[in-house]
């Protein structure tokens, strides 16, 4: 059955050809045995899988199934899950135990599927590696020596090592789309606004969106059909209908315009990866679609921009975190300052409180104008550029990553050089614009991705033509040979 | 050395919506701790705001009340501190973008005369909760069910120059929240809390000193107070060649001090930043005008129509007028009198004169009054349909207000029910008369025009015979008309 993309097995649970409890037995079994090599899952709750497994047989039974219903997922760590430890991959919420369901797992719920558990991610989602984590770094399937990406590498690492054949992500600067290229799986980061984030511990509240994360542009559609929509409990959530994202993944490519930016393909990149992309754009040219060479000169901004505003933002959204209410708090504090203190200094891991003191460092008097006032209006000017260029090109392709997945430890001592590994993804964030990334082949044995970056509210023309790529081509149905 | 006052108010409001600012919980006084703080409230990981517009219509209301330019777009922003009565370690407030600009209220000084303060701006933010310092042992209670509530902030320009200046203006702003209905205005219960900023300069100069802030002054009177302690402490400091530290002080109303708060707070840098979880206000004129069309009778326009409607002189409506638990009071007790026919001046006497004393040296507000408008219009009454005497009701209505009973029950109780039966007041006067030869000699020897004034004798004599209960009115007709026959 862990073969089967999310698709298929909702086929085959509606045709009866397995129950919702012998699924959910299935991956929950394959997660004790074979997590341990690649530590993906933080939480693993097996117990209300099953109850939640057999009330879809049940409701199956009755006549009453939605394509989700009886699906196991498993759901990035960092969203709010009611009695079940939300820890965010760091010793700060070790001990929290959420008391109520964020918006997207209410929505899952209702829609009948199966929570898994919480799956690793980088602490407080910042990083591109999944090293930060509290509970250790998570291997890609791949090759266990090399990192799935971040931040949402455990979800990814899940999916490729098929623990689950589908899961939730979120992307502040690329922590859907990296680690999806980095293992081989589908990942789209939808329009900010598209998804809810109540319940979504934020990290850089204007940048951060939740979504799917799969095997398949099929599967994806499935999943993003059940998380997308308004939401009231969020003032950033924007009130539009959600179109059905299945209906339209068959859509012929004919007269489609891909852009592709010079910059994007730059020396920067490994040329195996260049070349996969090439391969895969030529697959799209043959399905109907026309080539337009573009330029976005602003893309190299990209990286201070939000390497100022992201922190200025988390550094805000972090505050909470001081050992009063809930977390972490420290041994025996004398007083109010050393219970400050020692409870976020012990709580937090060190990119975490790197990014803290930059962003506060960028917000904080005398400095405020010079770095994150500049650096909105940068964002501002990146936004434009992408606008300008998508009135004259439907979809902006290119590599997801310059590089596939890096070892271990290879790129933890030089955070720098980690931030520029999100080189592609960053802007699509600041912009607020959809992207998802695509299997397109592989470097080294090491996975590819392909990154489509389309208009606001255009993820139905981005899975349809990730679909479309996707029956032409079998990257996305390489499994890794570790398992 | 001749010193000039300057002083400008900062005022937090509480706005009396039924829920908080940002979320659902509600705001209602008085509940056990902690059981009014929701998820959003304790700032819980993944907790989101959404803005309760009805806080926006009633700082609205005040904009407009106050006259003020009110902001078509306006913007939130984290104010950025730790404390633990702050749970997301930021106050979501405004900085660049308030809902309310530059605006004015005028104050009645004491010669009579009008003066205009400027109100630089009033901005919409959330409450912190609680820190209760007392009763842990050594440790801080933290009490999150006021974490959330709405406020608008309120800046003064520092057009004010005097403590009286500065109660008239708070008095006012008071006024227009209560009578706006946007707030409750309980100063006991923190609805309404006043910082004073106090500067000194010499008389004559341009230039503003160095200012100090007094916090959280929770009475009118304890401001008239901190400001003048204040004030004392600075001419002290500056005549002695110190200079002023800028700082935050606290005044203890109970031991009438003021000390130093020497905190940390100070030297926060607070990292404004527009919040990115709230989307800017934007509001049209549509929306002003639907807002002002719902606003009610505002103090100044209550202060005109009670001198026009009632005859009020200009000191009894500004008495009565802008407060509206006062003017209700008035308004009620004249109905029961009989509308603007049934003696409003009286009325007005009644309130201003007898009731204020009990109310100031009871420190109580006039909604908080033992005695009623209606159990004081039943009062007045008797003196109209004469049972007693103006003078045995203000010693009823001092019964009254200790609980003793109502009008007619102490009136029997303490049988000060005026004599006004004419013979029985003839047979005392009748007496009286006869009993003081040499100042009924000195009367009838005295110039015509002077005798009015011996009279008094003669009434202080009858009413210590009747025990203070014969009608003063009919006893001074008596003693005239009987000691004018002796003269002919």
């Amino acid at each position: 059955m862990h073969t089967k993309t999310l698709a298929e097995l909702s086929r085959g649970l509606a045709a009866g050809d397995f129950s919702s409890t012998e699924l959910t037995q299935s991956y929950l079994t394959r997660i004790q045995t074979l997590d341990s090599q690649f530590n993906s899952f933080i939480t693993v709750t097996a117990d209300t899988a099953l109850a939640q497994a057999a009330a879809a047989d049940q409701r199956r039974a009755a006549g009453d199934a939605d394509p989700l219903s009886g699906i196991p997922l498993a759901h990035k760590d960092i969203f709010c899950t009611r009695g079940v430890r939300t820890s965010c991959g760091s010793k700060m919420l070790d001990n929290f135990v959420a008391p109520y369901d964020a918006t997207v797992i209410e929505k899952f719920n209702a829609a009948g599927a199966v929570s898994l558990g919480k799956t690793n991610m980088d602490e407080f989602a910042m990083g591109s590696s999944n090293e930060s984590s509290f509970y250790g770094a998570v291997r890609n399937p791949w090759n266990r020596d090399c990192v799935p990406g971040g931040s949402s590498g455990g979800s990814a690492a899940a999916i490729a090592a098929r623990l689950a054949p589908g899961a939730t992500g979120t992307d502040t600067g690329g922590s859907i789309r990296q680690p999806a290229a980095l293992c081989g799986i589908t990942g789209i980061k939808p329009t900010y606004g598209r998804v809810s984030r109540y319940g979504m511990i934020a990290f850089a509240s204007s940048l951060d969106q939740g979504g799917p994360m799969a095997r398949t542009a099929e599967d994806c559609a499935l999943l993003l059909n059940c998380m997308a929509g308004f939401d009231p409990k969020d003032s950033t959530s924007i009130e539009r209908a959600v179109p059905d994202y299945s209906a339209t993944l068959n859509d012929n490519l004919d007269g489609l315009k891909i852009g592709l930016p010079k910059e994007y393909f730059s020396d920067a990149v490994d040329p195996r990866i260049a070349t996969a992309v090439q391969a895969a754009i030529k697959e799209l040219e043959a399905l109907g679609a026309t080539i337009k060479e573009i330029s976005l000169p602003n893309t190299q901004l990209c990286i201070p921009a939000y390497y100022v505003l992201a922190p200025a933002e988390a550094s805000s959204n972090l505050s909470r975190f001081d050992g009063v209410r809930y977390g972490y708090r420290c041994a025996n504090p004398v007083d109010l300052e050393d219970l400050y203190k020692r409870s976020r200094g012990e709580g937090f891991g060190a990119e975490v409180k790197r990014r803290i003191l930059i962003g506060a460092y960028a917000l904080s008097a005398g400095y405020y104008d010079a770095y994150y006032l500049k650096a909105q209006k940068i964002r501002r000017l990146i936004q434009q550029e992408f606008v300008s260029a998508l009135n004259e090109v439907d979809i902006i392709m290119g590599p997801t990553t310059p590089h596939p997945a890096f070892r271990i430890g290879e790129k933890s001592n030089d955070p720098v050089a980690m931030y520029l590994e999100d080189i592609f993804t960053l802007s699509v964030n600041l912009a607020g614009l959809p992207g998802l990334s695509t299997p397109v082949g592989f470097a080294g044995g090491l996975p590819v991705g392909l990154q489509m970056i389309g208009n606001y509210w255009s993820e139905a023309r981005l899975l349809n033509v990730a679909h479309r790529l996707q029956q032409a081509t079998d990257w996305h149905q390489q499994s890794p040979a570790t398992i | 050395m001749q010193w000039e006052t300057v002083i400008g108010l900062e005022i937090h409001c509480q706005l009396a919506t039924a829920s908080k600012i940002f979320s659902g919980a509600s705001t209602a006084f008085g509940a056990e701790p902690n059981t009014q703080a929701c998820a959003v409230d304790l700032a819980l990981p993944g907790t989101l705001p959404v803005f309760n517009e009805k806080a926006l219509e009633m700082a609205v209301k005040f904009g407009l009340a106050i006259d003020a330019e009110i902001g078509r777009k306006s913007v939130f922003d984290r104010k950025n501190y730790f404390y633990p009565d702050l749970p997301k370690g930021y106050q979501t407030s405004q900085l660049a973008f308030p809902i309310v600009g530059q605006g004015h209220v005028d104050i009645q000084l004491d010669d009579g005369s009008s003066k205009r303060i400027g109100v630089t701006r009033a901005h919409l933010e959330e409450d912190a909760g609680k820190s209760l310092h007392e009763d842990f042992h050594g440790m801080t209670g933290i009490d999150l069910n006021r974490a959330g509530t709405p406020l608008i902030e309120i800046v003064s320009e520092p057009d004010i120059r005097s403590a009286k200046e500065a109660v008239a203006y708070a008095k006012k702003i008071h006024a227009i929240v209560t009578a706006l209905g946007i707030s409750d205005g309980d100063m006991s219960q923190g609805s309404f809390r006043c910082d004073v900023n106090v500067s000194i300069r010499p008389k004559g100069s341009e230039q503003l000193g160095t200012r100090t802030e007094t916090k959280n002054l929770n009475s009118f009177k304890f401001m008239e107070d901190a400001i003048k302690l204040e004030v004392e402490r600075q001419i002290d400091v500056l005549e002695d060649g110190g200079s002023i530290v800028q700082e935050t002080r606290l005044y203890n109303g109970d031991t009438k001090e003021a000390r130093s708060m020497r905190s940390k707070e100070e030297a926060n840098d607070y990292r404004y930043f527009p919040c990115p979880d709230l989307l800017p206000i934007h509001i049209d004129e549509a929306y002003i005008a639907a807002v002002r069309a719902t606003l009610p009778e505002l103090p100044d326009d209550r202060i005109a129509r009670f001198k026009e409607q009632y005859g009020l002189s200009i000191n009894d409506a500004n008495a009565l007028a802008p407060s509206k638990p006062t003017a209700d009071f008035f308004e009620t007790l004249v109905n029961y009198l009989g509308g603007e026919a049934g003696d409003p001046k009286l009325a007005a006497n009644w309130i201003t004169g007898e009731l204020a004393m009990l109310l100031n040296s009871s420190g109580k507000e006039i909604s908080d009054s033992p005695v009623t408008a209606l159990t004081m219009g039943l009062l007045i009454s008797r003196i109209k349909d004469k049972t007693i005497s103006g003078n045995a009701a203000k010693s009823v209505l001092k019964s009254m207000w200790n609980g003793e009973g109502s009008a007619d029950e102490v009136i029997e109780a303490k049988g000060l029910k005026q004599v006004t039966d004419s013979g029985a007041i003839e047979a005392i006067v009748d007496q009286v008369i006869a009993g003081a030869t040499a100042q009924v000699a000195q009367y009838q020897a005295a110039e015509p025009d002077k005798r009015g004034k011996m009279l008094g004798f003669f009434m202080g004599q009858v009413m210590k015979v009747s025990g203070g209960k014969a009608n003063p009115g009919q006893v001074n007709q008596m003693l005239k008309r009987k000691l004018d026959a002796l003269c002919d």
